[in-house]
């Protein structure tokens, strides 16, 4: 497959529930091999587009190519090459891990089951678990198990859905390896999350709020986008400055960092004038780049003024 | 309770049902039973009888037929509950006073359907000869019964109860079991989010329908195993007909109710509601198909109700089988209305089971 084709490009698809409309007009495009981190608070539609890309929801309205067929109509010929995870663990819960895998294994028909089944479980990690009801793991092995049962038939696109939610860092961080692995390897990931260090991991984001796209484009592109400004203060009694700060003109966000202090806003004059007579004090002040989480938190409170 | 409809639905449902089928639809003695007379003589006297039946209200004449083995058929066919044979030469004997025979063959399998009407018969029939032996023929009256009533209890000669029930049972079971189970099948793997992952994956709704029903055929037929062995050796119930055959007509019958549980299943928010409308069925299924109470002992409208179920047909299939030894052309009027419902309730079952979560 070409480099330029993209594996997801979608034109305006909207869906709505009951009149409220849950994705609006959503335009995205994904590349090959690309890991696309998909953020955005709770009901923002993450889930529906997710889940119409796979098949699982019919779009309202809006065009789609996932893989080179259209999502419309051409549902049943993209499930093959999708892995999808759901939010809820959704496997048996009263089959074991091998039972499991072999399951989702025949309903894609897989030739040579044995053999895909038992690599995965040794790539996975899985074996002391085997014969193991899938329901009694521990919610890290739950999602392994899930990851490994997506993977079984190498999907071409991996769609997953808050597939971190709930799990140790340990779990995570060998998680996102094979996450990065996969994209070697030219398998294309959307996945859903709403850890900070997990966006900062992807090549690309997508935040959404109430079904609308907000932002999209690289980390960077992102925190340049948004235009904020902040500040870094370091001293010994931060938090008391914060809430002194709350409330000065030009200041819209005052989130204190362990002994550091982070202060931002849109207008960096207003906000360097708003800071000056705290300048004088006895804390140090930095001027840095704002970060993901203080761009995500100021579109959501950008949001909520509108 | 505002937000569960189908819980609300059953505490109010389940009683009104209840009151009208016990109140209105039962009957444990049932009238008007549907009786063909065979008529060799035709007279004044086998007139009077006819009539006398009629009057009774026990026996409603459907058919006259001249031979008996039309009416043998008919009985056979469970079209007749009864078939009076009026032999030639009846009045010349019963002048004579040589107390002839007269036959009430009773299709007895079911026997709470036919006892009332059997007893009644014995004291009508020789009232309303006695009045018109009258005149020149007033001495026979006092010689005993002027005539003699034959009755040939068919099929089940001593009236056994058991020979009915436990035949019965393998409908009511597989009616009960089946339609629960299946109805929990699809609501299960919703409620467990399991369905969103089949969904996601290339599997059709023909394929997940099969996988849910093969199973269940599988487990239909254990269950059959296990009350034709109670049945032939617990209970002694004579086996008259072909065994094979039963369990093949029981496969539409099977499949039926596999196809109405799945279509709850597509109903059902959880499983809990499933098994809720799994009950809404067994119960007119129970109380209207004859497997209690008698069939033509309830009121039209019930009947009517009563022939949508396939359980009904699939008693007198079981019963018509096992009792009397039907072969498929006689069980054949009981199998196309299976057959009917089986579509039916499968085409809902596809239609409703959706491809998405919308």
């Amino acid at each position: 497959m070409a480099e330029d084709v993209p594996v997801i490009e979608v034109q305006e698809l909207t869906k709505s529930f009951n009149g409220k409309t849950v994705v609006d007009k959503l335009s995205l495009r994904v590349a090959p091999g690309e890991i696309y981190g998909f953020l955005g608070p709770n009901g923002s539609g993450k889930t529906t587009f997710i889940r119409m890309l796979c098949g699982l929801l019919r779009p309202d309205s809006g065009t789609g190519v996932c893989l080179g067929f259209d999502i419309q109509k051409e549902s049943e010929k993209i499930k093959p090459h999708v892995g999808y995870m759901a939010q809820r663990f959704s496997l048996y819960e009263d089959l074991s891990v091998l039972e499991n895998l072999n399951f989702m294994g025949r309903i894609y028909g897989l030739q040579q089951l044995k053999t895909l089944v038992d690599e995965s479980i040794q790539r996975m990690g899985l074996a002391r678990f085997a014969n193991q009801l899938a329901g009694t793991l521990s919610g890290g092995w739950k999602q392994r198990l899930a990851l490994a049962t997506c993977l079984l038939h190498q999907p071409r696109l991996l769609l997953l859905d808050e597939p971190t939610a709930g799990v140790d860092p340990k779990a995570r961080r060998d998680f996102w390896d094979d996450i990065y692995r996969l994209s070697e390897q030219g398998v294309t990931s959307l996945i859903s999350t709403h850890y900070m260090d997990e966006a900062e991991r992807c090549h690309r984001l997508a935040y959404l709020s109430y079904g609308k796209l907000l932002a999209a484009g690289t980390a960077d592109q992102v925190i340049a986008a948004s235009g904020l400004t902040s500040w870094s203060v370091f001293g010994s009694n931060v938090h008391r400055l914060a809430a002194r700060l709350k409330g000065v003109a030009g200041v819209e966000q005052v989130v204190p960092f362990g002994n550091t202090l982070h202060v931002s806003g849109h207008d960096a004059d207003k906000l360097a004038r708003g800071l000056q007579p705290f300048m004088a004090e006895e804390y140090r002040w930095q001027k840095t780049e704002a970060n993901l989480e203080e761009v995500f938190i100021s579109l959501m409170q950008d949001r909520g003024v509108q | 309770m505002r937000r569960d409809r189908v819980t609300f639905a059953m505490m109010i449902g389940i009683p009104i049902m209840q009151m009208v089928v016990f109140g209105f639809a039962i009957n444990s003695d049932p009238k008007h039973l549907p009786t063909v007379i065979v008529a060799a003589d035709h007279t004044s006297y086998s007139r009077s009888i006819v009539s006398a039946m009629q009057n009774s209200g026990y026996f409603q004449i459907v058919k006259t037929v001249a031979s008996e083995a039309e009416a043998d058929l008919l009985i056979e066919e469970g079209e007749a509950q009864f078939v009076v044979t009026i032999p030639e030469g009846f009045s010349r004997r019963l002048v004579r006073g040589e107390q002839p025979a007269l036959l009430l063959t009773a299709d007895a399998t079911d026997p709470s359907a036919t006892s009332n009407a059997l007893a009644a018969f014995r004291i009508f029939t020789e009232t309303a000869l006695s009045r018109d032996l009258d005149g020149p023929l007033r001495y026979l009256r006092r010689s005993g019964p002027p005539l003699n009533v034959v009755v040939h209890a068919r099929f089940n000669p001593e009236g056994i109860m058991q020979y009915n029930i436990v035949p019965g049972l393998m409908g009511v079971v597989l009616t009960m079991t089946l339609v629960i189970i299946t109805a929990l099948a699809i609501t299960r793997e919703r409620e467990r989010g399991t369905m969103e992952n089949l969904l996601s994956t290339p599997v059709r709704p023909m394929e997940v329908m099969l996988g849910k029903i093969v199973p269940y055929i599988i487990v239909g037929y254990l269950q059959m195993s296990v009350i034709l062995l109670a049945a032939r050796y617990l209970f002694h119930v004579p086996i008259m007909g072909n065994l094979l055959l039963l369990l093949l007509v029981s496969l539409p019958f099977i499949t039926a109710n596999l196809g109405v549980g799945l279509t709850f299943s597509t109903l059902a928010r959880n499983q809990l509601q499933a098994v809720q409308m799994a009950f809404f069925f067994f119960l007119p299924s129970i109380l209207l198909s004859g497997f209690m109470f008698p069939f033509r002992g309830m009121p039209p409208w019930a009947q009517r109700v009563g022939e949508v179920l396939p359980l009904t047909h699939y008693l007198r299939i079981v019963r018509g089988i096992i009792l009397k030894g039907n072969t498929l052309p006689q069980i054949f009027p009981n199998l196309w209305p299976i057959g009917v419902f089986l579509l039916v309730a499968l085409t809902v079952g596809l239609t409703r089971y959706h491809r998405t979560l919308d």
